[in-house]
């Protein structure tokens, strides 16, 4: 439980509006796509909560004041918004065609959605809820990743082996890059030069320089034992610091922990059977994993880069949110 | 006279995503002119994108009035098995390349050619060289394709077989140009024996059917059962037939009381007799093979991988499920288009060179990365064993371990094809 310092704070905690001071909760939700629910862990990294949710809840992401948190339903083509500390449902977005992943713009009220099975990624308003725009992709959009100064949206389509590059200002795709098998999800280093993208068929995550839109170099993932068509890496983030990279390898069931600058492999983390969805708490001293098919996650100290703690979640896990910051 | 079927050249005439947009607007706008006045630009920018893209068609060979397609009705005039055309899986996997065909300068057509009576597949597949075709996609009878693929043999052009299963071809004739994309009979055989050994169901009666594709499954599968340890207890042939002169062939319960079995092996591609034999055996045993659990290149309850996107994409546009045949046909384009994305060329003999080098990988969908072996250009690739509305299993099954690539534990491995 959080100590509240000073009683002046709790007084404004209790006169402000609904949802206005309504985070860092140090709560933890995880989408579980096949059961439609949200866990919620507490800051003790056990389950409070267990939301049920619009059908196949995937992917996650804060608003920008992080009060509130929105969710993907494929199966229900919905983005359901929920208030973070009250954890209800606040609004829904109805009619988005299969959303997976989706970024958020830095003015706080773009969100760019991949459709699934659409072969498009969509702009909507998420405020107003309005639907702005689309683009044509590959079949099978997933990853979507905004630049910090809002100019580029970059979207994999894990059938077409393309990265489109969307330039929010002229409003279309500029660019089709054509990575390796099947890429998936992306991570931006510290001063956005590179795009990292994993590409889950040909194990490996491929680089790309943002100046010349041309790979540059590529991270082999291979931890001992498997043969290089069962790793198939998913979910990647690089540290605030830029120096570390962590790829979670699905079928491998490793969570790769990569050098940044020197593109190697540092260690290779045993965790739970087909680890997708990653998330780093603010301090990046805890690694949260999905793992889809044990039904669990799977907690990483990043120090001594060990698991320290598995849980049972929902049924398929996907994506986790931490609200510590 | 060579007659051209329906050629659909992807892009022109349909709409596109982007016109989805306005789609939206106008529905909100009552004025169908001014859905006219937004939709003209936009089709003619479509249009003059296209023009900018040079041209690749993809050629689709069948022979109208195939008796293989014949809809053979089975007593009270039901359909039991029906065979539908693969084109349509071509049709899904053009689809899907498009936007690449925009990252790489390349409109993508199809070209679908049907034979009448007296038009051979040779003269047709010549004249579509003539026009700059050299991609083909084969549904063609046995011997056509074959007399096809030896007199072609020196062409500098593709063909991809999405229809033959025979093991035979795989073990003897392997022309440089031609790429087999269905699982073979050894492969699905051998999908099924594997399951079989994993459960410990290892020993088999088998219930044969009276067509030629019934003994060749039975050959198979007898291959199978040696290859991985199953012992095949008893063979029972049977025939359609209520007389009870001929109960030893037509008596369910008769054929399978003795001697003792884990389970039933049923080959009957007609599809009449062996519907009967589930549930009506002396013991109870589970039927595998034509009912009950079968193996196949693809289903379409298939839940992981991205399956259930291929299948909801080949669903809305054929308005049926996919099936194995189809899933060949989209796998010959994708395998196409993925080999002109990485070498960036369109000549045959380097497509040809990628699709069997280590270079290449195919997204099957069904969690094994597909490829081609070397020595016969049997596409490499997972087999489903499924019910009518589930998959049990994907095999090969991870206790089944390969030197170099666990896929060559089903059908002929190198030393088994006398092809090099």
């Amino acid at each position: 439980m959080r100590i509240i310092a000073s009683g002046c704070l709790m007084i404004l905690v209790m006169a402000t509006p609904d949802g206005a001071i309504a985070k860092n909760t140090g709560n933890i939700f995880i989408s579980n796509e096949k059961s439609s629910t949200i866990s919620v862990l507490g800051p003790d990294d056990e389950i409070v909560e267990t939301i049920e949710t619009c059908a196949r809840p995937r992917g996650m992401h804060f608003s920008h004041d992080r009060t509130q948190f929105y969710v993907g339903c494929a199966d229900d083509s919905i983005i359901a918004i929920y208030d973070v500390a009250r954890r209800d449902l606040v609004q829904r977005i109805r009619g988005v065609e299969e959303p997976e992943t989706f970024d958020l713009h830095p003015n706080g009220k773009h969100l760019y959605i991949s459709n699934e099975e659409d072969a498009a990624a969509t702009l909507y308003d998420v405020e107003s809820g309005e639907f702005l725009d689309e683009f044509e992709t590959g079949e099978e959009p997933e990853g979507v990743q905004v630049t910090s100064d809002g100019k580029l949206v970059f979207v994999a389509s894990e059938a077409a082996n393309l990265v489109h590059v969307i330039d929010t200002e002229a409003g279309e795709v500029i660019e089709d890059i054509l990575v390796d098998t099947r890429p998936r999800r992306f991570a931006l280093n510290k001063h956005e030069t590179e795009l990292w993208v994993s590409a889950e068929l040909a194990g490996m995550v491929n680089i790309i320089d943002l100046e010349s839109f041309e790979l540059i170099g590529d991270i082999e993932l291979l931890p001992t034992g498997f043969r290089k068509e069962q790793v198939t890496p998913v979910d990647l983030l690089i540290t605030a610091d830029g120096r570390r990279a962590y790829i979670a390898l699905g079928r491998a069931n490793h969570v790769a922990v990569v050098d940044v600058e020197s593109r190697k492999v540092e260690k290779y983390i045993l965790v739970g059977s087909r680890p997708w969805g990653l998330a780093l708490t603010h301090d990046e001293k805890k690694l949260y994993v999905a793992n889809g098919l044990s039904d669990d996650i799977s907690i990483i100290d990043t120090d001594s880069l060990k698991v320290t703690k598995s849980l049972p979640v929902g049924l398929v896990p996907y994506g986790i949110l931490i609200d510590d910051h | 006279m060579i007659t051209s079927g329906m050629t659909t050249s992807l892009g022109f005439g349909r709409p596109s995503k982007n016109v989805s947009l306005y789609r939206r607007v106008c529905g909100f706008l009552s004025a169908g002119v001014l859905c006219l006045l937004i939709a003209l630009p936009a089709a003619e920018a479509q249009a003059k994108k296209k023009k900018e893209r040079t041209p690749f068609a993809f050629t689709y060979v069948s022979r109208a009035d195939d008796p293989y397609y014949e809809t053979r009705r089975a007593y009270t005039g039901l359909t039991l098995r029906e065979k539908k055309r693969p084109i349509d899986g071509v049709h899904a996997g053009l689809r899907e390349v498009r936007v690449l065909g925009r990252r790489v300068g390349l409109a993508f057509d199809l070209d679908a050619v049907e034979l009448g009576e007296g038009e051979t597949a040779i003269d047709a597949v010549e004249s579509a060289i003539a026009d700059g075709h050299a991609v083909f996609v084969l549904d063609l009878p046995l011997d056509e394709m074959t007399a096809l693929a030896e007199a072609t043999v020196n062409r500098d052009i593709l063909l991809f077989d999405v229809r033959h299963p025979d093991t035979e071809l795989r073990r003897t004739f392997c022309p440089g140009h031609l790429f087999y994309m269905r699982p073979s009979r050894a492969m699905v055989a051998d999908a099924l024996a594997q399951y079989l050994r994993e459960k410990g169901w290892r020993n088999v009666l088998m219930l044969n059917g009276p067509e030629e594709a019934d003994a060749r499954d039975a050959d198979a599968f007898r291959s199978a059962a040696e290859k991985f340890g199953l012992t095949i207890v008893a063979e029972q042939d049977f025939i359609l037939s209520n007389d009870p002169r001929n109960r030893d062939r037509n008596n369910i319960a008769l054929m399978t009381g003795e001697p003792d079995h884990d389970v039933i092996f049923l080959t009957d591609n007609l599809g009449e007799f062996g519907r009967y034999v589930p549930f009506a055996t002396y013991l109870a045993r589970p039927v595998v093979g034509s009912e009950g659990l079968i193996a196949s290149g693809w289903h379409w309850t298939w839940e992981r991988h991205g399956a259930p996107q291929l299948n909801q994409r080949f669903y809305r546009k054929a308005e049926r499920n996919m099936v194995a045949t189809d899933w060949a046909a989209w796998a010959a384009v994708k395998s196409v288009v993925e080999a002109i994305s990485r070498t960036e060329a369109t000549k045959p003999a380097d497509l040809r060179t990628f699709l069997t080098s280590d270079a290449f990988i195919l997204d099957t969908y069904k969690g094994a990365p597909g490829s081609f072996r070397r020595w016969n250009r049997q596409l490499r690739q997972p087999i489903l064993l499924h019910t009518h509305n589930a998959v049990i299993e994907r095999a090969p099954l991870p206790q089944f371990l390969h030197a170099t690539n666990q896929l060559d534990t089903l059908g002929l491995d190198q030393p088994d094809s006398d092809c090099r």
